[in-house]
């Protein structure tokens, strides 16, 4: 079923071109509600939710920052943070 | 030491993080009924909309179990002894505990229309009622839902999703009137009208109609007839009250703790949707619905159980949905009174997003961008963000902080202000201001 609108694949197509170099997906956690959309989502299988619960930002070295999981997630939880803006905590 | 918690939702697993962060060799109990266990239960519309796969809503994995140290009994609590310090398990037996936590949750009110037992009438409360849903949507051509707040939606698009016809019945002529405005819930309708739903206004189910023991349709009040294998509801829910009244603790529309989370019997604890949280700083006991809450108060009566006091302090509730397509975020307190279509609270609600506030209501917005700011005398008590989401974070660090807002007031308040940038403009200014205590 395909649910996502034209819009949202290019915003998601935009923010993927924008975060490509530095950038890390950080989790806002009180928006969340664990439905797993973002670790569904994501091409390799990380455990962004896992991550959300804990209130730590996406630092796995196999993340692609592709842009799926910031898309996809219907609550505005994560987004992404440029490296060297970025302390590793997001608490 | 042992601790017992009853319910595996967000609270109870919340409570266990809290207590094995406190006590390492205390033994925790917890006791869950639910044969499918720990689970987003928010995360059930999506199922139903077909963006996620139910395998996909455990946000546990076993090692997350394994790492608590915690004994799982799968079983129903049936009675506390709350003298004895003792709870009855069906089919277990009786269980000693020294600290208690109540985590059992809310449950959906029944509909008392006639035919509500048919086979086919369903509400979204549980993994097994999406799944049912999901299997029903397959044969059903049409469905009619019933009843108001996030849940009604959420099962109209899922149905929608499903390619169902779907016929919306409203009492009134708005939509979850105990927290929109009529404009917002002008909007929410005609999206829904545009993605093919009919909405019936000012209309009541008066009968279920069915034929061997099924749903073959629903007579309404002004006598009218619609053909449908599906009658989804959503009218409301109640706190799981009916153990702690039993034991004989203090329960008014749930069961009553103080900001210790602490119930009227000594070594019990409550939190979750099935707990009535004292709030301090309103002098009110105040019920929500929502994930967040339910999973802040567990981790606050976890620590107090192991005995590191803490008091819960409740922030301006907040939640993010999507209504009809449109994401929708509501913070802080922005309705008002009562709403016709639900009985009390409904799923992902506050009753505080209902109690009338001091304030003056600022509004911008066009099309499917809006924006609604509760306005009080020194700072923002609450808004809504419909659409555009840009300024949804900035309004929610804005509320729960309770920046003040004196210098933009009477720019807020002006005829046709500009409000969003106001606010934007603000924002970024008090952001760099503060950047160096943040
Ligand atoms: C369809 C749906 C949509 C929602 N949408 C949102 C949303 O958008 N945003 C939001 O913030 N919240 C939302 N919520 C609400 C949110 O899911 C709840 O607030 C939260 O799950 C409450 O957690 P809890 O741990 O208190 O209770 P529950 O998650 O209900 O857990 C209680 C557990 O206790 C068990 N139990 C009860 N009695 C006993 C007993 N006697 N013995 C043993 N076990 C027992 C139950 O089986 C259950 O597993 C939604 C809920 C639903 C169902």
């Amino acid at each position: 079923m395909d649910i996502m609108s034209f819009q949202d694949l290019f915003r998601q197509e935009a923010t993927r071109r924008e975060v490509l170099t530095t950038g890390h997906v950080v989790p806002e956690p009180e928006r969340c509600v664990q439905c797993g959309i973002c670790s569904y989502n994501c091409p390799i299988g990380i455990d962004v939710r896992g991550h959300v619960w804990q209130g730590r930002a996406v630092k796995d070295s196999h993340c692609l920052t592709c842009g799926e999981c910031v898309a996809r997630c219907p609550r505005g939880v994560l987004s992404f943070q440029r490296t060297n803006l970025f302390d590793g905590r997001t608490k | 030491m042992r601790y017992v918690i009853i319910g595996m939702g967000v609270a109870g697993i919340a409570a266990a993080e809290a207590i094995r962060r406190q006590d390492s060799t205390g033994e925790i109990v917890l006791v869950g009924d639910d044969p499918h266990g720990f689970y987003s239960r928010p995360g059930l519309a999506y199922y139903l909309s077909g963006e996620l796969s139910d395998r996909q809503l455990f946000p546990y994995a076993a090692q997350d179990f394994h790492k608590l140290n915690l004994r799982y009994v799968k079983g129903r609590v049936t009675r506390i002894y709350p003298v004895e310090h003792q709870v009855d398990v069906d089919r277990h037996g009786r269980l000693d505990y020294d600290r208690l936590l109540l985590a059992v949750g809310s449950t959906a009110v029944r509909l008392n229309t006639p035919g509500a037992d048919l086979e086919g009438v369903v509400k979204l409360d549980h993994l097994d009622d999406a799944r049912r849903i999901v299997k029903m949507a397959r044969r059903a051509k049409t469905a009619v839902v019933i009843g108001g707040g996030i849940t009604a939606l959420e099962l109209v698009e899922g149905l929608v999703a499903r390619g169902v016809r779907v016929h919306y019945f409203l009492r009134g002529e708005c939509y979850w009137r105990s927290v929109l405005d009529e404009e917002e819930s002008q909007v929410i309708l005609q999206r829904l009208q545009d993605d093919g739903v009919r909405i019936h206004f000012c209309t009541e189910a008066a009968e279920i109609l069915g034929k061997r023991g099924r749903v073959v349709g629903v007579r309404t009040a002004d006598g009218r007839q619609i053909k449908c294998k599906l009658v989804a509801f959503a009218i409301g829910i109640r706190p799981r009250t009916e153990l702690a009244q039993a034991a004989g603790l203090d329960v008014e529309r749930g069961i009553l703790v103080n900001e210790y989370l602490q119930t009227s019997a000594a070594d019990i604890y409550a939190a979750g949707d099935a707990a009535q949280v004292f709030d301090p700083l309103s002098g009110r006991s105040i019920l929500d619905s929502l994930w967040g809450p339910a999973r802040d108060q567990g981790y606050a009566a976890g620590l107090n159980m192991a005995g590191q006091q803490t008091a819960y302090v409740k922030s301006a509730p907040f939640n993010v949905t999507r209504l009809a397509g449109l994401t929708t975020t509501i913070i802080g307190t922005v309705g008002r009174g009562q709403d016709e279509d639900l009985l009390g609270i409904a799923r992902g609600d506050s009753e505080t997003w209902r109690q009338l506030p001091d304030a003056i209501v600022a509004q911008s917005g066009f099309d499917v961008n809006r924006l609604r700011l509760l306005v009080g005398e020194k700072r923002l008590l609450g808004a809504i963000v419909m659409g555009d989401q840009t300024l949804s974070m900035p309004l929610q660090k804005m509320i729960l902080t309770g920046v003040d807002i004196t210098p933009i007031r009477s720019k807020l308040l002006a005829p046709n202000a500009p409000i969003a940038d106001v606010i934007a403009d603000y924002w970024t200014q008090w952001r760099k201001e503060h950047a160096s205590q943040q």
